[in-house]
């Protein structure tokens, strides 16, 4: 017997007796279902699920430059945040490629609080290092921080017991500091599942106390615990990113339908002029989302074919438990990355047909 | 779940009951539970040829694909045609309603290979 050499959050244990099966993620032991990937799926479109994310990153940056170095190094504008305020953003090689997706929190002007990816983290926290040409000082984290996601409709009435916050009143995209469950904790209106919800980060020694209030809390909604299986699903029907599938080191935002979150006018940041150059040049590929026709499910790699001939591949596919039907995303030449064209995809050596769709496939009603 | 003393095992996760010289063959239990909810189920047609140690269908679940070994060489008498539209039955009865399907052995004598439900029993706690 070898001992495990995967890095465990603080609630590994209370995974443990929770039945959950761990695989090894990124390096990290996590749970990928307790109950059932799509018993779990469901349960957070119809009520409440909770999820450990401790595996992710923490990046902090201090100091009168704080803002300018975080808009060095990040796609979307930082100056434009306000105290309190969450944005999506890319961290992005001179190249234009990514680095890792991120979330960038201002917590106040002289200091920036960012959530990476969990097995990115280490090359982040160089990454940003390297590029400090500013007044400010870059924290590693992550040691800090427990992060558990508290997803679902009755995500807001489930917290809001646990906590003093006007929970209500924050924003989505918004955080606000304060205590859960009487410990001091960041409570986020964010998530990656396309429900309403929190990310609440707290010190890692509180967290299995946070997490038993919080399975207590939403008891009356049928709250369960969910793993990165059902994280998954959720996240693909919501149409949002996953580092190492739509995004890595040569996929840049351009590429991935993440224009939105560049902001060539607010001044040089690292990847500005390649991404310049890109969309001058015209984009080549292009990220899209397609549904299977025919009989199967189009994964993670497999080929895409465009009347007959190979053109893409697949980034993500899975089906959807909220939609019935087998569903993904792919990159194809940008001509042809529009949607209700017929595609093939190649399906362990046989064409099967699918289509090109409209995405995100679900949006939650308002 | 206790892993019926009568059947055999394989290393690939495949259970074999034989009754008369014929086959029944099926997902273990651990290997339902390692897949996940199970949506696609790939089965071969009546009369086709089952050959030890090949593939002859493959199991799909919403995370991933998974290849069904051949535990034994025969023809293929029966196929359980039901899976197709209840596939789910096999996170709910690997061990009797999803049986996958039956093979009139040609060489009983590979049996002899198989784990016994102990020795699979040991193989799985070993593995997780």
């Amino acid at each position: 017997m070898t001992p495990s050499t995967l890095k465990r959050t603080p609630l590994f244990d209370v995974h443990r007796s929770l039945g959950a099966k761990m695989v090894d993620f990124g390096g990290w032991e996590m749970p990928v279902q307790y109950s059932g990937l799509v018993d779990e799926h469901h349960t957070v479109r119809r009520a409440v699920g909770l999820f450990d994310v401790s595996h992710m990153g923490e990046i902090e940056i201090r100091g009168p430059e704080a803002v300018r170095l975080t808009d060095y190094v990040t796609t979307n504008s930082v100056d434009k945040l306000k105290i309190g305020q969450t944005q999506y953003s890319g961290l992005l090689y001179e190249h234009g490629g990514f680095v890792d997706d991120i979330l960038v929190h201002k917590v106040a002007d002289d200091h920036i609080f960012i959530c990476v990816n969990a097995s990115n983290q280490e090359k982040d926290y160089s990454h940003i290092c390297a590029l400090n040409k500013f007044d400010a000082k870059v924290e590693y984290a992550s040691d800090r921080y427990a992060q558990i996601a508290i997803q679902g409709p009755k995500a807001l009435e489930t917290l809001r017991k646990l906590t003093p916050v006007d929970i209500a009143a924050i924003h989505y995209y918004w955080f606000q500091d304060g205590e859960v469950a009487g410990v001091p904790a960041r409570i986020a209106r964010t998530g990656y599942t396309g429900e309403d919800g929190f990310e609440v980060y707290c010190a890692p020694s509180e967290a299995p106390a946070v997490w038993r209030k919080l399975t207590e809390a939403g008891s009356e909604f049928g709250i369960k615990p969910c793993g990165l299986g059902a994280r998954n699903t959720l996240r693909l029907e919501s149409k949002m990113a996953l580092y190492g599938h739509e995004i890595h080191a040569s996929i840049t935002p351009l590429e991935a339908d993440l224009a939105w979150i560049v902001k060539f006018n607010k001044g040089d940041f690292v990847g500005r002029e390649a991404l310049l150059k890109q969309q001058e040049a015209g984009i080549k590929r292009k990220l899209i989302g397609f549904d299977m026709r025919g009989r199967g499910i189009g994964r993670d790699g497999y080929e895409v074919n465009l009347d007959g001939s190979p053109a893409g591949w697949v980034t993500s596919g899975s089906p959807s438990p909220t939609l019935n039907k087998n569903i993904g995303l792919c990159y194809l030449p940008a001509q042809h990355a529009q949607v209700g064209r017929k595609i093939e995809v190649i399906i362990r050596n046989q064409a099967v047909e699918a289509e090109t769709v409209p995405t995100p496939f679900y949006k939650r009603g308002k | 779940m206790d892993y019926p003393a009568d059947f055999r095992y394989t290393k690939e996760h495949e259970w074999i009951h034989v009754d008369s010289g014929v086959a029944t063959i099926g997902i273990t239990d651990h290997a339902q539970h390692e897949l996940g909810d199970i949506v696609y189920v790939d089965l071969p047609k009546t009369g086709s040829n089952a050959e030890v140690g090949k593939t002859f269908g493959s199991v799909e679940s919403v995370k991933a694909v998974s290849d069904i070994y051949a535990p034994v060489s025969g023809e293929i008498v029966e196929v359980n045609e039901g899976l197709a539209t209840a596939p789910e039955t096999l996170n709910q009865d690997p061990h009797g309603k999803a049986w996958l399907i039956k093979v009139r052995m040609s060489a009983p004598d590979e049996m002899k290979r198989l784990m016994t439900a102990a020795e699979y029993q040991d193989y799985v706690g070993a593995e997780s």
